[in-house]
């Protein structure tokens, strides 16, 4: 294929639910069935295209050549921004839009486009009769358009331009119920303006990280940046301050993105938007959006810079998934699974792990959609309840929905030869391999970290599995409870199919760590186009041991601490997760634990890990008073200050204004008048001696002659 | 010796005369008075050596103008109550004031005087002098056109009469009427 | 006789003459008066060119006057019995329509 038709065909990946979007937008409402096959045909159709592509790729890197379609092989368009006068632009550096199309982007977009096929399809059913459903079906397009054309962007700029399209989009989604036209939610649009209001706050960081790279290099576009900063700090010989800073700052973007601590409270608000929008937001493109930039900016992040990410995203995997053990709605136990495990991911590129962790984004996207899709055929089964207290004994009523959950909740949970299990269990090497490899405690931190929260996440979603679909009905609605339509498992049948053989899929040697065979096919790729800027990094920077160590640029010793670390971390993980499952049989399953009870012994605890630490709380009480108190002052000094200032002006003005009117009226009118009032005054005057009688003319004409005699004869003249 | 006699006598008579006109109360006895004053004039003319200008001012203006002020006379009707003495008395004042003024202001000023003397008879000088083309030829013919338009004029204007739905003329006539 | 004597009856005609055009309320008199002025400076013309012998200009003048006065004569007293035919009066103060 040559570039310019892979260019073409690329293109057609995110213009056609574009197209979609534009033609349901318009014209949805008077079509048959409203609509909706147009944006499922569209992205069914982008969906082949971008997994034809992904094979390609693959195909390519077998046959062993080049890989690659990066901006220099997309022709980029230059264009000078913000001026266009030449005089103004000199100096400007020209900006270069183009196409990234490497293995990552490749691999990202294949899994969006057909998670996102499989949620359009499986809305078809879930959505039906939602009084807005033709809506949904424009909006639902545009969202996987912003996810698909960010994934091709290859600078920084297009892609916050669609990553702030999605942030529009997420917003109308999750309102999405608050304009029902039969019952709205209120709940849906205070959600959907939270989640907007928090996530803008990371794009706010993004956009001053941007702008603060983009000043110090006069680039953005992403490989520009590798450059840029390979250069910098070959010549710099360490990491500045302000790049650690600009780093952090479009770190944050990722941060608010991706619901990571602390600004993960929208997404668990965010289930207020219908089921199938929860999949989408939370499988296949918000979140996955925030790790993808992660990812991508990952060269750009000094060692200082990488730690704060790995912190964070470790934190937010331990902190979410205890929040997910005593949460009740099903829900939300799974947005926050997916907090969490956006948490490994993010704390994977931490440790160095880029590869690894967009590993995880794909298979994550894969069961999470999965487990959200299975969520919401078992709400809709159970006549839209929620709560896991009231389901129970599902197994037999919904066998399909209750299988694919359950190779989704293996999945996740890390048990072997699942999906979730590779990659679970390479970001965990990764960060053991820093650990040991750096050897200082905070690095150390993350690991530990991590493994507890896959304990944790394997209790968790076994909790869910045995609440909702063991043991008997505890409600009507779960009794009565039906499988869904074909429309909402077909989805649930394909994507459970890959949460189970996913994983071997993208590995040739499922078993390498053991083997000590070549690492697999997907982190050869995704990590060859950086090895050379890594390279370039370590080989200057002496300095910055962390730095050096966190790239496995191979010393053999590494790559034996390396292998060690793989085994040892399998062996960890399978351990988590088995302790994890078994904690949940006990208590849920067998019954021989009673949850309530620990539960009341923890008591305060418990209490505070309900309330999601709190946080809502926490941040109505400082970020949101705070802002009122600000507001409310702000106000104050506008009414008092300003409005003071600028009545006071006019007043001032009002006045002058009289005055020049007082002016006015009485001398410059006063003048005018006099003189007008004058001339008539003469005019009655001098109209006296106009009496029309002639004789008096002559007496006047005597007396005048009279005068000059006299004068004349007094010799004046 | 004559000379200064009739000069005495003409001028006598024609300030007489005037002063009659001025100050009578009937306008005919004051037209016929003014007869004198012509006359007078006319021979103080002659005491000019001005003999076809004697001649032209009898016949024109005492047999011409005055008649036509007498038609008028006869076609209106005088108001017999108009002189007022008092009225007379200060225009006499005023005019006379200014009139003694110049005339001592003239009394003061040295009249050229050139030398020759008047021809015996100007009848026919006048009469080369009119004919004459760079002298008063034109001016001539230009006072016959005067004289024909003042005739029309006057054909013209004594015809007309104001019409009927001259309603401003009524009014004023009404006005006119009632003083 | 003297230059000035002339002078000073034209002065006294002319004295006369304006008088009558300024003090009687009869348009006749009016025309009168006038006649007498035209007179008066007649007397000057006529008189001056006694001084001046060497042409007869003074007394061509003289007889312009008169042709002027005669047309003069007759165009106002057609104008005097028009109005007075207008307004049945002679007055000159009646004639004062223009005041307005």
């Amino acid at each position: 294929m040559t570039p310019e038709s892979q260019i073409v065909w690329l293109l057609a990946v995110p213009l056609l639910p574009l197209v979609a979007w534009a033609l349901q937008v318009s014209f949805g409402r008077f079509l048959p069935r409203q609509g909706d096959w147009l944006p499922t045909g569209a992205m069914g159709l982008s969906a082949v295209i971008a997994v034809w592509m992904f094979i390609g790729v693959l195909s390519g890197h077998d046959a062993g050549t080049g890989t690659l379609v990066s901006a220099e092989l997309a022709n980029p368009h230059t264009w000078k921004f913000f001026f266009s006068d030449p005089a103004l632009t000199e100096g400007l550096a020209g900006f270069q839009a183009g196409i990234l199309y490497d293995p990552l982007a490749a691999a990202l977009l294949a899994m969006v486009a057909v998670v996102s096929f499989l949620v359009h399809l499986f809305s078809v059913g879930y959505m039906q009769g939602d009084s807005r459903y033709n809506i949904f079906f424009a909006n639902l397009p545009l969202f996987t358009f912003a996810m698909l054309a960010m994934l091709l962007s290859d600078n920084l700029l297009f892609f916050f331009i669609f990553w702030e399209v999605m942030g529009l989009c997420s917003y109308l989604l999750i309102g999405h119920l608050s304009q029902d036209k039969e019952k709205p939610r209120t709940e849906a649009a205070w959600a959907s303006f939270k989640a907007f209001m928090t996530t803008r706050i990371g794009d706010v960081c993004l956009f001053i990280g941007m702008m603060m790279v983009y000043d110090k290099f006069g680039t953005l576009s992403f490989h520009g940046l590798y450059a840029a900063v390979a250069d910098y700090t070959a010549n710099g010989t360490h990491w500045e301050g302000w790049l650690t800073a600009a780093g952090i700052m479009m770190f944050l973007g990722a941060v608010g993105k991706s619901a990571q601590f602390p600004l993960h409270v929208w997404l668990p608000d965010a289930m207020e938007g219908p089921t199938p929008v929860s999949a989408m937001i939370h499988a296949a493109t918000m979140v996955a959006a925030g790790v993808y930039l992660t990812g991508r900016l990952f060269l750009l992040f000094s060692p200082e810079a990488q730690l704060v990410v790995a912190c964070i995203g470790a934190f937010t995997a331990i902190f979410a998934a205890t929040i997910g053990i005593t949460q009740f709605d099903i829900k939300k136990v799974l947005a926050y699974s997916t907090i969490s495990q956006l948490g490994y991911m993010i704390c994977a590129i931490g440790v160095g792990g880029v590869a690894a962790g967009l590993f995880h984004v794909i298979t994550h996207a894969i069961f999470k959609a999965c487990l959200f899709l299975g969520s919401g055929s078992v709400i809709y089964g159970c006549h839209h309840e929620q709560d896991m207290r009231k389901m129970g004994g599902l197994r037999k009523k919904m066998p399909i929905t209750y299988l694919t959950m359950l190779a989704s909740t293996l999945a996740i949970s890390g048990v072997p030869f699942f999906a979730g299990f590779y990659s679970k269990d390479a970001i965990l090497a990764k960060a053991l391999e820093k650990s040991m490899v750096t050897g200082d405690w905070y690095w150390a931190a993350p690991f530990w970290l991590l493994l507890a929260a896959a304990a944790i996440t394997a209790f968790y979603m076994f909790r869910l599995i045995f609440m909702t679909f063991h043991g008997k009905p505890r409600d009507h609605g779960s009794e009565h409870a039906h499988e869904s339509p074909w429309t909402m498992t077909v989805p649930l049948i394909v994507l459970g199919t890959l949460a189970i053989f996913g994983g071997k899929f993208w590995l040739t040697d499922p078993m390498h760590a053991i083997s000590g065979g070549d690492e697999p096919w997907f982190f050869q790729i995704v990590d060859d186009p950086t090895h050379a800027e890594f390279a370039t990094i370590d080989l200057h920077d002496g300095h910055t041991e962390a730095a050096h160590d966190s790239h496995e640029l191979a010393g053999h010793d590494d790559h034996d601490i390396a292998h060690t670390a793989h085994v040892r971390a399998m062996f960890m993980s399978i351990a988590a997760a088995g302790s994890g499952i078994l904690l949940a049989c006990l208590f849920y399953l067998w019954g021989i634990l009673s949850a309530a009870s620990i539960a009341n012994r923890l008591g305060g605890f418990y209490r505070l890990v309900l309330d999601k630490y709190r946080f809502d709380e926490l941040y109505n009480a400082t970020v949101i008073r705070g802002t009122t108190v600000l507001s409310g002052f702000l106000c104050w000094v506008d009414e008092n200050v300003i409005d003071a200032f600028v009545l006071n002006l006019a007043k001032l003005h009002r006045g002058g204004a009289s005055l020049s009117g007082v002016f006015d009226k009485y001398v410059v009118d006063g003048m005018v008048t006099w003189v007008g009032e004058t001339t008539v005054a003469a005019g009655q005057t001098l109209r006296r001696l106009q009496t029309g009688r002639i004789q008096q003319y002559v007496y006047f004409t005597l007396a005048g002659a009279l005068a000059l005699a006299a004068v004349s004869l007094l010799g004046i003249f | 010796m004559g000379i200064q006699l009739a000069f005495y006598f003409f001028a006598a008579m024609t300030l007489g005369f005037a002063l009659v006109s001025l100050f009578h109360k009937n306008v005919v006895h004051s037209a016929f008075s003014l007869l004198g004053t012509l006359l007078g004039m006319s021979g103080l003319y002659v005491t000019l050596n001005a003999d076809f200008l004697a001649m032209t001012q009898v016949l024109i203006y005492a047999g011409g103008i005055l008649m036509l002020l007498l038609f008028g006379l006869m076609l209106t009707k005088p108001s017999e109550t108009e002189r007022s003495l008092k009225r007379i008395f200060v225009a006499v004042i005023l005019a006379g004031g200014t009139a003694v003024l110049s005339a001592y202001k003239m009394a003061g000023t040295v009249w050229s005087s050139g030398d020759g003397e008047l021809p015996a008879s100007t009848v026919k000088e006048i009469g080369l002098e009119f004919l004459r083309f760079d002298e008063w030829l034109i001016a001539f013919e230009f006072a016959s056109i005067v004289l024909l338009a003042a005739l029309v004029g006057a054909v013209h204007i004594a015809r007309r009469r104001f019409p009927i739905d001259d309603t401003n003329a009524l009014l004023k006539a009404e006005q006119g009427g009632a003083n | 006789m003297p230059l000035s004597a002339y002078l000073v009856v034209s002065v006294a005609l002319f004295v006369i003459g304006l008088a009558m055009v300024a003090a009687r309320r009869n348009l006749i008199y009016v025309l009168m008066g006038l006649e007498l002025i035209l007179n008066a400076a007649n007397l000057n013309f006529v008189a001056f060119n006694r001084e001046n012998p060497g042409d007869l200009d003074g007394q061509i003048a003289a007889i312009f006057v008169i042709i002027l006065a005669a047309a003069e004569a007759a165009i106002a007293l057609a104008i005097v019995l028009n109005l007075n035919s207008r307004i049945q009066s002679i007055r000159p103060d009646d004639a004062d329509t223009m005041k307005d």
